[in-house]
C-alpha cells in the first residue's frame, strides 16, 4: 500500500509546505527526538527517601493496592504465605523466573508451592518483579523480559509485585530514563500498573477485577545487596 | 455499528428527551465524572500549566506530522513490526481483513478502539466470516445489544444495570445476576475463553511514539494487555494524529488524560508495546501490524480545523456539555458525539449530513473550558455553522428568519421599533403574572417552565428616559 502512503504524505506536505523554511522542520524534529528531557514534572513527585516511600504507599493504597514493606528479600516468601492465608487462597503461586526472586526465602515456607515460569489461565496467584516504582501515582512499572513474562500480572486473579526500593522513583520520566540506560530500545511491553483491574461500565459502579487481577499486592523490599546492579534485562 | 448517520438528529434528540431511563443514566454522568475531575485537578496545582504544555506538544507534532510519521514507521520496522497506510475507512478495513486472513483467523479479540468504530470494522469482519469479540466491558455490552458506543470513555453509559442483567441472561444463558460484581464476574468468565481462543488481537492506540515506534494503550480493565498479549498476531489500528515525539511528551499528555476523563490520578493500566515478542520472551504476539488511518485528517491540517487534531479523546467535553447530557450519545448518530463529535462528524460524514450537530450547541463554552488541550470547540462549531450557511444547507425557514433578523439588526431605528413592539405584546400577554405559560413555537421551553416576559419597555427607551 505504498500508493496510500505517498498519497497521505503528499497531502500532509502540501498542507505544511508554507511552514517550511528550508530544512528547519527536519532539524526541529531531529532535535526533539534526541532531547530526552521531562516536559513538566509536578512538584508532588519531587520527593526523596522516606517521603518518597510514603507518597508511593499513600497513592497506591488510594487505588486499592495493598502495600507492605519488608526488611529483606528473604522475607518475601513468608509475607506471601501470610497474604494468601489472609485472603483464603491456597498456598500456591507461579513466580517470575527472575534470579532475583531466588533469594525470596522460599525454603522458610515449605508448605508454599511455587512454580517458576509464566502464568496459565489456571493460576490464581502470580508474582513478578517491578523494574521500577513511581511515587507520583503509586504506579508499578513492569518491563517484559524472558525472566519476567507479562501475563504473570494479568491472567491470575491475584498479582504480587516485588519492588526493590532502590528502584522507587519520584516521577514516570525518571523510571523511563532508567529504562533507557538499561536498554537502548524498549522491550516488547512496559506495563505501568496503578492498582488492581477495575471497571465502572455497569451503571457507573466501581468494580474490581474486570479482566486483570482483582487484588494487587506490592512488596517494598530493600535491594538484595546494597547498591545492587540494575535488574537483569531483556536483550 | 453499520449505517451510522447524523441525519435525523432532531428526531432522535426529541425521542431521547422523552426517555426516562436515558435521563437517569445521563444524570449519573453529571453526578460522577465532572466532580471526580474537579477533585483530581484540585490536587494537582500544575494542571493548567500541563494543559499549555499538552497543547504545545500537539501543535508541534501537527506542524511536523509528515516527518514524525516517517520516523515512526522506521522505528516500528526496526522493532520487527510492519506499518500499513490507509487513506480511508474502506482501505483500512481491507488491510485488517487481509492480515486476519493471512493469520488464518476465525475469532479476533478487540480492545476498545474508536478507530475500529470509525471504520465500522466489526460488521466488515462478520461479513467475511470472522467473529470479532469486544473485550472492554462497556463495548462488550453494546456489542451484545447491537448498539454503538454512546460515550468515548463509557460506551455503555446509557444502559442501566437492569438492562444489562437482562441482556447477559439472554446471551449467556445463565440465571440473571443482579449485582454489578456478579455481572462483571460473569463477563470475565465468558471473555476469558474468548481471549484464549482468539487468533488475532486488535487494539487501538492512545498515543504513538515516533522515537521508538511504540504504541500506548490506556485501560482500567487490563483488557488491552490480554488482547495484545495472548493471540499470535497483534493488529493496532490508529489514526495519524496520535503521534508524539518521545515518551517524555506522552507522560505530559497522560497526566492530563485520566484526570480529564474519569478524575483518576492515572489509569490503572498504561502499556507501552513495541513490536512483536523478542526471541526469548515467554509471551507476546509473533507478528505486529499497525494500520495507520488518515480518513480526512490530512485535510484538516490546512486551516481552521487543525486544532481539532489535538484531541486526546478524554470525553471531558461530553461530560460537561448541557446538550450531550440532555440527549445522550446515540442522538448524534455518529461515532463521535458531544462537542468533539459535533466538530469531527462533518469531516467524516460531510457537513450536508452532519449539519445539525454543530447547530446543537448552547455555546456556553464549558467544553473549551475543560478541554485538556484547549481546543476552541465553540469556535470550531461556529466554523461549521458558517460553512453550512455558505453552502445554503439550512432549510428555507431558517434562512429567511436569519435574513429578516439581519435586515432589522442592520437598521437600528427599525430594530428598536420592532423589538419595542414585541416587548409590549409579550408584556401584555403575560399580564400581571409577568410570565407566559405557553407561547407558540416555544413549546420546548414552556413545556416545563414559564417564560418570563419583558416588562413592556426596551432597554434603549428606558435609557432615553434617564432610568439608570
Amino acid at each position: 500500500m505504498n500508493e496510500a502512503k505517498s498519497a497521505i504524505m503528499e497531502r500532509l506536505r502540501q498542507a505544511l509546505a508554507s511552514e517550511d523554511a528550508g530544512d528547519a522542520r527536519r532539524r526541529a524534529v531531529d532535535a526533539r527526538l534526541a532531547r530526552h528531557e521531562p516536559v513538566l514534572v509536578p512538584a508532588r513527585a519531587r520527593v526523596e527517601g522516606e517521603a518518597r516511600i510514603a507518597l508511593f504507599t499513600e497513592m497506591a493504597e488510594a487505588v486499592q493496592t495493598e502495600v507492605q514493606r519488608l526488611d529483606s528479600f528473604a522475607e518475601i516468601a513468608t509475607a506471601t504465605a501470610h497474604y494468601l492465608r489472609r485472603h483464603n487462597l491456597p498456598q500456591k503461586l507461579v513466580a517470575a523466573p527472575d534470579p532475583l526472586l531466588d533469594a525470596a526465602g522460599w525454603e522458610k515456607q515449605p508448605l508454599l508451592r511455587v512454580r517458576r515460569g509464566n502464568a496459565t489461565p489456571e493460576d490464581a496467584v502470580g508474582m513478578t518483579l517491578a523494574f521500577a516504582g513511581i511515587a507520583e501515582t503509586g504506579t508499578l512499572m513492569l518491563v517484559s523480559a524472558p525472566e519476567r513474562p507479562v501475563m504473570l500480572a494479568f491472567l491470575p486473579e491475584n498479582c504480587i509485585v516485588v519492588l526493590p526500593l532502590s528502584r522507587l522513583d519520584g516521577c514516570y520520566e525518571e523510571s523511563w530514563a532508567r529504562l533507557r540506560r538499561h536498554a537502548p530500545r524498549p522491550p516488547r511491553a512496559v506495563n505501568l500498573v496503578t492498582g488492581p483491574s477495575r471497571t465502572a461500565d455497569i451503571a457507573n459502579t466501581l468494580t474490581l477485577g474486570a479482566h486483570g487481577p482483582r487484588r494487587l499486592f506490592a512488596l517494598l523490599v530493600p535491594d538484595p545487596e546494597a547498591d545492587g546492579p540494575e535488574p537483569a534485562g531483556d536483550a | 455499528m453499520s449505517g451510522a448517520t447524523p441525519v435525523g438528529f432532531r428526531d432522535r434528540a426529541r425521542e431521547a428527551l422523552a426517555d426516562p431511563t436515558l435521563r437517569e443514566a445521563l444524570l449519573s454522568i453529571r453526578r460522577g465524572w465532572p466532580r471526580a475531575r474537579a477533585r483530581a485537578i484540585a490536587r494537582l496545582p500544575e494542571f493548567d500549566a500541563l494543559r499549555d504544555r499538552g497543547r504545545a506538544i500537539k501543535d508541534h507534532v501537527l506542524a511536523h506530522l509528515d516527518l514524525y510519521l516517517e520516523r515512526f514507521e522506521r522505528a516500528v520496522t526496526a522493532s520487527g513490526g510492519s506499518v500499513h497506510w490507509a487513506r480511508d475507512a474502506a482501505e483500512a478495513r481491507r488491510l485488517v481483513l487481509e492480515i486476519c486472513k493471512r493469520a488464518g483467523a476465525r475469532t479476533v479479540t478487540k480492545s476498545k478502539s474508536m478507530i475500529a468504530e470509525e471504520i465500522d470494522l466489526n460488521a466488515w469482519l462478520e461479513a467475511h466470516g470472522i467473529v470479532p469479540v469486544e473485550t472492554d466491558l462497556g463495548e462488550y455490552i453494546i456489542q451484545l445489544a447491537g448498539q454503538r458506543p454512546s460515550h468515548l470513555v463509557g460506551p455503555a453509559v446509557h444502559m442501566t444495570r437492569e438492562e444489562i442483567t437482562e441482556l447477559f441472561a439472554r446471551h449467556h444463558g445463565t440465571p440473571p445476576s443482579e449485582r454489578a460484581e456478579e455481572l462483571v464476574a460473569e463477563a470475565r468468565r465468558v471473555l476469558r475463553r474468548r481471549y484464549l481462543e482468539a487468533d488475532v488481537g486488535i487494539t487501538g492506540a492512545n498515543f504513538l511514539i515516533a522515537e521508538t515506534g511504540s504504541v500506548i494503550t490506556v485501560t482500567n480493565e487490563g483488557n488491552a494487555e490480554l488482547t495484545h498479549g495472548l493471540p499470535r498476531t497483534q493488529i493496532v489500528v490508529a489514526s495519524i494524529e496520535k503521534i508524539v515525539p518521545t515518551m517524555e511528551e506522552a507522560f505530559t499528555l497522560l497526566r492530563l488524560l485520566a484526570r480529564s476523563a474519569t478524575g483518576q490520578e492515572f489509569s490503572t493500566y498504561t502499556t507501552v508495546v513495541t513490536g512483536p515478542r523478542r526471541a526469548e520472551d515467554l509471551d507476546g504476539p509473533e507478528a505486529f501490524h499497525l494500520v495507520l488511518l488518515d480518513n480526512g485528517r490530512s485535510g484538516m491540517l490546512d486551516g481552521t480545523l487543525r486544532s481539532m487534531l489535538r484531541c486526546i479523546r478524554c470525553g471531558a467535553c461530553l461530560n460537561h456539555c448541557p446538550v450531550y447530557l440532555a440527549v445522550g450519545g446515540h442522538a448524534y448518530g455518529s461515532v463521535y458525539v458531544g462537542p468533539m463529535g459535533a466538530v469531527l462528524s462533518p469531516v467524516l460524514y460531510g457537513i450536508e449530513k452532519a449539519r445539525a450537530l454543530p447547530e446543537a450547541s448552547s455555546f456556553c463554552g464549558r467544553c473549551e473550558e475543560v478541554c485538556p488541550v484547549r481546543i476552541p470547540l465553540p469556535a470550531l462549531m461556529r466554523y461549521w455553522r458558517e460553512e453550512a450557511w455558505r453552502r445554503r444547507l439550512a432549510p428555507p425557514a431558517a434562512r429567511w428568519g436569519m435574513r429578516l433578523w439581519r435586515h432589522l439588526a442592520l437598521r437600528p431605528g427599525l430594530y428598536r421599533v420592532a423589538s419595542g413592539l414585541v416587548a409590549r405584546v409579550l408584556g401584555l400577554l403575560a399580564g400581571r403574572r409577568g410570565a407566559l405559560r405557553r407561547l407558540p413555537l416555544a413549546g420546548g421551553w414552556t413545556g416545563s417552565r414559564d417564560l418570563p416576559a419583558p416588562e413592556g419597555a426596551t432597554f434603549t427607551s428606558l435609557y432615553r428616559k434617564g432610568v439608570r
